[in-house]
């Protein structure tokens, strides 16, 4: 009669293969590689001219250079500070106001409007009033990074909120949660998915703002190399600023996600075989 | 022991889902609710249980009403609904949170073993067959002991075989506490092999057309040939519950 499924499963994990990550990691890199070595032949054996576009190797060279004297320690340390600050603030108010107006019925009919109605302004076009009002230093280019950094994490929150599965909630009434309970052991593992995404979303466009910040007027800052670059003609300054951008982005990215991936190993999406 | 009377449901769209519905049942009885599709049935379990208070009459449990989800009271909802972030033994440990570490994770594993599912433990839902998930569920409705268990059709999504398995297993179960149970189904012949007394109920609006006690010695045997006469009588009263209000009144209940 019982028959029902007594039998033993093999301890989690232990018949599967070796898996061989690093060659799958590998792939990604054999088509940006294969580009550059093209363009640094192509400009060594003189089928084109390496002015505009500086190969690879002039590209490295005028970082090494940069840091060698400190000064690209300097710029990275400048960005990296407006970065933090403007995302640490913009996340601390898309999560508290998108947590208020997904939980709370009034305080979404009272803010939601008029944040979605903010939202279709580009922030770039609050940089003039930004600077009329705190200036032109520090203070405006954290804010416009913030502004940029808030509406992902506030729309994502708020909506994921409200999408959270009736269902799931109705468990939560069966056993009799408190309002605390419901927030800790409901709602908040079953919008941490969508939460995480928008703050990989946010801090792109975080880095995306703060060129835009450092373009307003900064006298350090990988932006300013930028600008920098392009005013004393020098495109392999430009080029070493944007490398350092993407190296960067792609770190702190790398970061968030690997952190916030130990807290949904429990997902079933369909990239979790992989 | 639980009293159901006079109970009208109508939903915030106007719809009459429940008119003048009465049932008692009694302490350690076994009830099932058959019904075609839409009949309230789901309905009517979640104004037992809680969740949702009916428009007009009472629902009460040993004399009080219920108005809000009781611990006495458990629920094995028509899906598993187990939180796809917490593995197995988690999920059941939902219903007695309130108990000790050390004694929520004996009651948690004495009960995923009553179901079949020690071996189990660590594992995440997503890992699991339907079957099995549902076994879960029943678990986690389990473990608070509760004086009465309410189950939505928690089979229905089973082949026929794991269904019987798991039918016999329920009442394997029932016999550790011996709760009071009322059961979905759109099965009759599961009804018919789990419940001292099966309730068939027709639509528009949800209510009571008949109820019948069959005098059926347990452990029942499907294929038994006064089992399979009550199963074609219930049979006969289902399709006249369903048949709406057409006045077509003269179809022949199916008697053998
Ligand atoms: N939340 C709701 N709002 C409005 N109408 C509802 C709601 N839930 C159910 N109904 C309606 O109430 C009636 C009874 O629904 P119920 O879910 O109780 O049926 P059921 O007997 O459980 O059906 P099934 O066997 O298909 O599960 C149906 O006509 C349904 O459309
Ligand atoms: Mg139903």
């Amino acid at each position: 009669m019982s028959s029902v499924d007594s039998v033993a499963v093999p301890s989690r994990g232990a018949a599967l293969p070796p898996r061989r990550v690093g060659a799958k990691w590998l792939i990604g890199f054999i088509l940006p590689l294969g580009l550059a070595l093209a363009w640094e032949t192509a400009v060594a054996l003189k089928w084109a001219d390496g002015r505009l576009l500086p190969t690879p190797s002039r590209v490295i060279g005028t970082l090494v250079g940069l840091a060698r004297t400190g000064e690209l320690t300097a710029h990275v340390l400048a960005t990296l500070q407006r970065v933090a600050l403007g995302f640490g603030f913009g996340v601390t108010a898309g999560t508290v106001l998108g947590a208020v107006s997904g939980y709370w019925t009034l305080a979404r009919r009272l803010i939601d409007p008029m944040l979605q109605a903010l939202r279709n302004i580009p922030s770039i076009a609050w940089v003039p009033m930004f600077i009329l009002w705190f200036g032109i230093f520090e203070t405006s280019k954290v804010i416009l990074i913030a502004v940029g950094v808030f509406f992902p994490i506030y729309l994502s929150l708020s909506g994921a909120i409200l999408g959270v599965d009736r269902k799931l909630v109705e468990v939560g009434r069966i056993f009799r949660f408190s309002h605390r309970e419901m927030i800790t052991r409901i709602l908040l593992p079953a919008t941490l998915p969508a939460y995480v995404i928008s703050l990989r979303s946010g801090l792109g466009l975080g880095w995306m703002f703060v060129v835009a910040a450092e373009f307003m007027g900064a006298e350090e800052g990988l932006g300013f190399l930028l600008v920098d670059g392009q005013q004393t003609g020098r495109p392999a300054v430009i080029l070493a600023s944007i490398t350092a951008f993407a190296v960067l982005g792609k770190i702190t990215d790398w970061l968030l996600a690997s952190v916030s991936a130990r807290f949904l190993t429990w997902q079933d999406s369909f990239k979790a075989a992989e | 022991m639980l009293s159901i009377s006079n109970v009208d449901k109508r939903y915030p769209n106007g719809l009459l889902a429940l008119a003048g519905l009465d049932l008692a049942v009694a302490e350690g009885e076994i009830l099932a609710i058959v019904g075609g599709s839409g009949c309230g049935k789901s309905t009517l379990l979640r104004l037992i249980s809680g969740l949702d208070t009916p428009t007009a009459g009472t629902v009460g449990l040993e004399g009080t009403p219920v108005r809000a989800p009781r611990p006495e009271i458990g629920l094995v909802f028509q899906e598993p609904r187990l939180m796809p972030w917490l593995t197995i033994d988690q999920n059941v440990a939902f219903g007695i949170r309130h108990l000790p570490v050390v004694e929520q994770k004996a009651r948690v594993s004495e009960t995923l073993a009553r179901v079949g599912l020690a071996s189990h433990v660590g594992h995440w839902p997503r890992e699991l067959s339907g079957g099995q998930a549902q076994r879960v569920a029943l678990a986690r409705a389990l473990v608070g002991r509760p004086k009465v268990l309410l189950l939505d059709e928690p089979f229905s999504a089973l082949d026929a075989l794991t269904r019987s398995d798991l039918q016999d297993h329920l009442l394997e179960l029932w016999a550790y506490d011996r709760p009071t149970m009322i059961l979905v189904t759109h099965d009759i012949e599961e009804a018919l092999v789990l419940a001292d007394r099966v309730v068939v109920m027709q639509p528009d609006p949800g209510r009571v057309r008949v109820e019948v006690t069959p005098p059926l010695a347990r452990p029942r045997d499907r294929l038994d040939t006064e089992f399979l006469e009550w199963k074609y009588r219930l049979l006969g009263e289902l399709d006249h519950a369903s048949r709406r209000k057409t006045g077509d009144e003269t179809f022949p209940a199916v008697a053998i």
